[in-house]
């Protein structure tokens, strides 16, 4: 055991190198999915169809074929046709179109579920179709889609380790060589899991953070957020205590049990 | 020349024999996802407080960590162990997949159990059933209704993550066009195959999904 923590302490530097490809792959590529999802999500909301059509064949190749064989075709069928990219290029491009396709429905569907009244209020007012869209219909959108998105930043941040086949040195690739210098599978894949594990949690409450923003803009609450649980538990608290002082008020007649039977589930 | 139809012809037979593996690494995940997770669902319900945070955390961090990574590890934990030696790579696949997408699977079940209005457990302990029967009766295929579309989305996104198994050296799909493109340097010809067989089985069953979403719908 001393061991192996003297082989990690030896091996921390790499070891941050590779979370730092991680990373970089993990924001470069969430940056260039955002951008191609709202490209394509409003583009699929279009009334034109010369828009919509191509923007929906897109999104279903890309979500249709499989996250590697997206990379495989960047990194191996490119350079033959004359397009020679850096493996990171390529490990970026495929997360950020595989899960950019993936959060174009979720721009979709989000815009399009915004009430229909603010659609037509915003018409009302005369506003012009692009302020309408980032004035009044966008920032809603932007609130309700976030959480999806939060999601699928946490499966682009665990599918980003499918650049370890492309000879890219991430998390992935730095945590099997430390196996194969420590010798021990569980020590080592420990680490790597816990390392991600960390990550995705900060990801997640980045995105949490993000979220309460859009909503308090909004004038809102963002739906079921910790002041709103903990007035619902405060409330369930006091209706059972009433109801304990009510049936104790009651006396024996009432009997002790017959309060909270079928409180099961 | 970029296109080859020679090789295109010569790598679909390979191809479609990976793809058998891939179709068995996904018929049998989703089997034991279908099934774990709904254990999962159930059993945080009846647990102990401090067994249920437990299995939470567990869920959590299966859920949040890669599932390459997950497959490494449990490859590599089973060929140290001397009995499991000779366990085929696949099974090592289809089982480490299972539990991942499980841990997904069980958040659809406790949504859709949840979605049961209360009346139903009222009115079923009012005629006096049994818990399990009030369960499997009256509850549950209620849940199922709102639960079965999401569950085949899970299996078509553990579909489309089989070619993970590249990191166990399965011979599935992707790892079969890498292989072949590798020999002939015909790479073009083998992914390009390998996208379209994907996109002709995924896409179709997403939208029966979608049509049974509809059809299925209570509201």
């Amino acid at each position: 055991m001393t061991d192996n923590i003297q082989t990690l302490l030896n091996f921390l530097p790499q070891l941050w190198e590779g979370v730092q490809t991680t990373l970089i792959l993990t924001v470069l590529g969430s940056i260039g999915a955002v951008v191609i999802a709202l490209v394509l999500g409003l583009a699929m909301t279009s009334t034109h169809r010369w828009l919509r059509v191509p923007a929906r064949i897109i999104v279903e190749f890309f979500r249709g074929t499989s996250l590697l064989v997206q990379l495989f075709w960047l990194f191996y069928v490119f350079p033959l046709l004359g397009v020679d990219l850096d493996p990171m290029v390529c490990g970026i491009g495929a997360l950020a179109l595989n899960y950019g396709a993936y959060s174009a429905e979720v721009v979709r569907s989000s815009i399009i579920t915004v009430d229909k009244g603010q659609w037509e209020g915003a018409i009302a007012l005369s506003l012009s179709p692009t302020r309408r869209m980032t004035r009044v219909i966008f920032p809603q959108a932007w609130a309700l889609m976030i959480p999806s998105l939060a999601t699928l930043l946490i499966q682009l941040l665990k599918g980003s380790a499918v650049v370890s086949f492309i000879t890219l040195q991430d998390l992935t690739e730095k945590i099997d060589q430390l196996r194969q210098s420590t010798n021990d599978t569980y020590f080592s894949f420990t680490i790597g899991l816990i390392i991600y594990f960390v990550i995705a949690w900060l990801l997640q409450e980045f995105m949490n953070f993000l979220e309460r923003r859009a909503t308090a803009r909004l004038g809102r609450r963002r739906p079921n957020s910790r002041t709103d649980r903990r007035a619902t538990r405060r409330d369930a608290r006091e209706a059972l205590r009433q109801d304990r002082l009510n049936s104790r008020l009651r006396g024996a007649g009432a009997g002790p049990g017959s309060g909270n039977a079928g409180g099961g589930l | 020349m970029i296109w080859n139809w020679e090789f295109a012809a010569e790598a679909l037979p390979i191809l479609l024999r990976g793809f058998v593996n891939t179709l068995i690494a996904t018929a049998v995940g989703t089997l034991i996802a279908v099934v774990l997770g709904l254990i999962i669902a159930v059993a945080i319900r009846g647990l102990p407080r401090w067994i249920n945070w437990l299995i939470r955390l567990l869920v959590a961090f299966v859920r949040n960590t890669p599932l390459i990574m997950q497959l490494m590890f449990v490859y590599f934990i089973f060929a140290g162990i001397p009995g499991l030696v000779d366990i085929p790579a696949l099974v090592v696949g289809f089982i480490v997949i299972g539990i991942h997408y499980s841990t997904y699977m069980s958040e659809s079940y406790r949504a859709g159990i949840d979605a049961v209005p209360p009346g139903q457990h009222e009115a079923a302990t009012a005629l006096s059933l049994p818990p399990v029967r009030k369960f499997t009766a009256v509850v549950l295929p209620q849940a199922l209704r709102a639960t079965v579309p999401s569950l085949g989305n899970y299996a078509v996104a553990m579909f489309k993550d089989t070619p993970f198994l590249f990191a166990i050296s399965v011979v599935e799909l992707v790892t079969s066009a890498q292989q072949f493109g590798a020999a002939k340097f015909a790479y073009t010809e083998a992914f390009t195959l390998a996208g379209i067989i994907f996109l002709a089985a995924s896409y179709p069953t997403s939208l029966l999904i979608q049509r049974m979403e509809k059809r299925l719908a209570t509201y």
